[in-house]
């Protein structure tokens, strides 16, 4: 009799909060229906550019299904260098040249194997066409783990501080110390730019270790210069602080600021580069540019695996900038709720 | 003088809910006024409205003659919530540095302040103390230390006594009417009757509307009865007749 006091008092509290039970039911749902959507995407067409190769393979190459340009040399490597080519293949001295992009050992050995098998079809007997692989970033060395270590390195950056700071800043709701400095003269542009500035000196330390860590310890794929991968890392944990205690004013607990981890932080991991963007449905793929780890990623690999400065960034550094701008404003404009001005 | 506070016709509600029903207030002089009314009155929604941190459905409020919300007037007040409303995992010197800190005191007059309004609630010797090793009524007693740091001109203190032991509530009792002697204006909510015995002067607040107002021993006199307690049954009984 007591325990079905407690079995109906539990089912009770959980349709009392609505959200947890929306959670419950729901998230594991939409995070299976996301995982379908990455994976079941299409098959990875290389793109490749073919310089003054016989129509023969290339119409071979075409049937093997790659996205295959023809266009001159300088051109192509110009491409390549953008990221929008995977491959450039020529020709000289009887010998198949192949430049690959390199940055990511799946599309790499992807592209390999479309272009031996094509020679195989050409000349089964024997393959008297010697091939030789050059890479424009990373080697035939780089491990996956350097492809996706700069996006694991946002990812954790992003992860703890969101969580961190979206419960410090509840608390201070919850315990009425939010109120007591309402009711001080303080402005609340004030309190927005006091938590970024205390939670930015301890993101600096978070980022400077986890980067550390990873590129000395770990000896992740390093070719850029480490200030920009702190300026980044420092920039993508801002966002996460801003975010973080956005969305905590929308939570009456702890719990219920955990409720967001797996509607806000995991999602991003699907858009950050970790799997193959090119290949996930477009159903969902317009997510990917709305998330800060999106740009963060692609500025991480750019300096870590390509060796990019400044130039190469200023793209991304800018969004994140704009992206934390955005949350601080808004995080003022929240606070209105507990004082008019 | 335009008087230290003044609610005009102030309605409050949430949806369909009434919380505040045109209520007027008003404080003309340094005096204590004691808001006594059970809880679920509306005397925390009042108070919060006069320090600013709330706003009313209609009507106004000011204080020192200009409207709240108000950030200059709100470094004259002193505001101490029900919830303790402090950072646990500080020490108590902590806590009162930062909101020292948030009321613009320089750090000379800072440590002078510290130790008077820490002397004032007898805690001087645990001013080192983590605040999660203070007990309940510890607690409450540094978060009135808090609201005194910055000497307001105006204290609004919402239920200051709750958890704090009869001697020490008399002292404290004392120490707000030697504030008020030197000029502060305090306005406290309470449902203890010794406590609203010695207010200056009382409104009775009952579902949101002012039943009555007037010095303690007025309102007995009125009513004909021997206690508070007495007269605040009458006005109420009074009220439903209506």
């Amino acid at each position: 009799m007591r325990i079905r006091a407690i079995v109906i008092r539990i089912l009770q509290q959980f349709f009392r909060d609505k959200r947890t039970l929306a959670l419950m039911l729901l998230a594991p749902l939409l995070i299976l229906t996301m995982l379908w959507l990455v994976f079941n995407g299409k098959d990875y067409k290389p793109s490749i550019a073919a310089i003054d190769l016989p129509s023969s393979f290339i119409a071979k190459l075409n049937e093997n299904d790659v996205k295959l340009k023809t266009l001159p040399y300088k051109d192509a490597m110009v491409e390549l260098k953008e990221g929008k080519l995977d491959a450039v293949i020529s020709h000289s001295n009887r010998e198949l040249q192949i430049k690959l992009e390199g940055s990511d050992p799946t599309v790499n050995k992807e592209t390999i194997n479309k272009i031996q098998e094509t020679m195989k079809e050409l000349s089964p007997e024997k393959t008297q066409a010697k091939l030789s692989i050059s890479y424009l970033y990373g080697s035939k060395d780089m491990s996956s783990f350097d492809n996706f270590g700069p996006v694991l390195l946002g990812f954790f950056a992003f992860f703890f501080v969101f969580l961190i700071a979206g419960v410090a800043f509840l608390r201070e709701r919850t315990r009425g110390t939010l109120e007591r400095l309402m009711a001080s003269p303080l402005k609340r542009w004030e309190i927005v730019i006091g938590y970024v500035i205390g939670f930015g000196v301890f993101t600096t330390f978070q980022s400077a270790i986890i980067a550390s860590y990873a590129i000395y310890v770990l000896d992740m794929l390093m070719n850029g210069s480490f200030i920009y991968v702190l300026i980044i890392t420092l920039l993508l944990s801002l966002t996460a602080l801003t975010l973080g205690t956005l969305l905590s004013s929308f939570a009456n607990n702890e719990l219920q600021m955990m409720q967001f981890i797996p509607l806000v932080v995991v999602p991003q991991i699907f858009f950050s580069g970790l799997f193959n963007l090119e290949t996930i449905s477009p159903w969902v793929r317009w997510i990917g540019p709305l998330t800060p780890l999106y740009y963060a990623a692609d500025a991480l690999r750019d300096v870590m695996i390509r060796g990019k400065g400044w130039s190469g960034i200023a793209t991304d550094i800018c969004m994140l900038i704009g992206f934390s701008l955005l949350f601080m404003l808004l995080n003022v404009v929240a606070l209105k709720k507990h004082r008019r001005i | 003088m335009e008087g230290i506070v003044a609610v005009q016709n102030v309605s409050k509600h949430f949806g369909d809910h009434v919380v505040l029903n045109d209520l007027s207030l008003t404080m003309g002089r340094p005096e204590i006024f004691g808001l006594l009314g059970p809880s679920g009155s509306g005397k925390t929604t009042l108070v919060k409205m006069i320090a600013g941190i709330d706003a009313p459905s209609s009507g106004t409020v000011s204080v020192f003659g200009e409207g709240m919300p108000n950030l200059k007037l709100m470094g004259q007040i002193g505001y101490m919530a029900q919830a303790d409303a402090l950072y646990e995992e500080l020490t108590a010197k902590e806590n009162l540095e930062f909101f020292a800190s948030l009321y613009g005191l320089n750090q000379a007059k800072r440590q002078k302040r510290i130790v008077e309004v820490m002397e004032m609630v007898s805690l001087k010797s645990d001013l080192k103390k983590m605040v999660k090793d203070y007990s309940g009524g510890m607690k409450r007693r540094l978060s009135l230390a808090i609201a005194l740091l910055h000497e307001p001109k105006l204290l609004i203190l919402d239920e200051p006594t709750v958890g704090i032991d009869p001697v020490l509530r008399k002292a404290i009792w004392d120490k707000f009417e030697s504030l008020r002697d030197n000029g502060t204006a305090i306005l406290v909510t309470t449902h203890v009757m010794d406590e609203a015995e010695r207010c200056d002067r009382l409104g009775l607040i009952r579902d949101g509307e002012m039943i009555a107002t007037g010095e303690p021993g007025q309102l007995k006199r009125e009513t004909n009865s021997s206690t508070i307690e007495e007269a605040f049954l009458f006005y109420g009984g009074a009220g439903h007749a209506n």
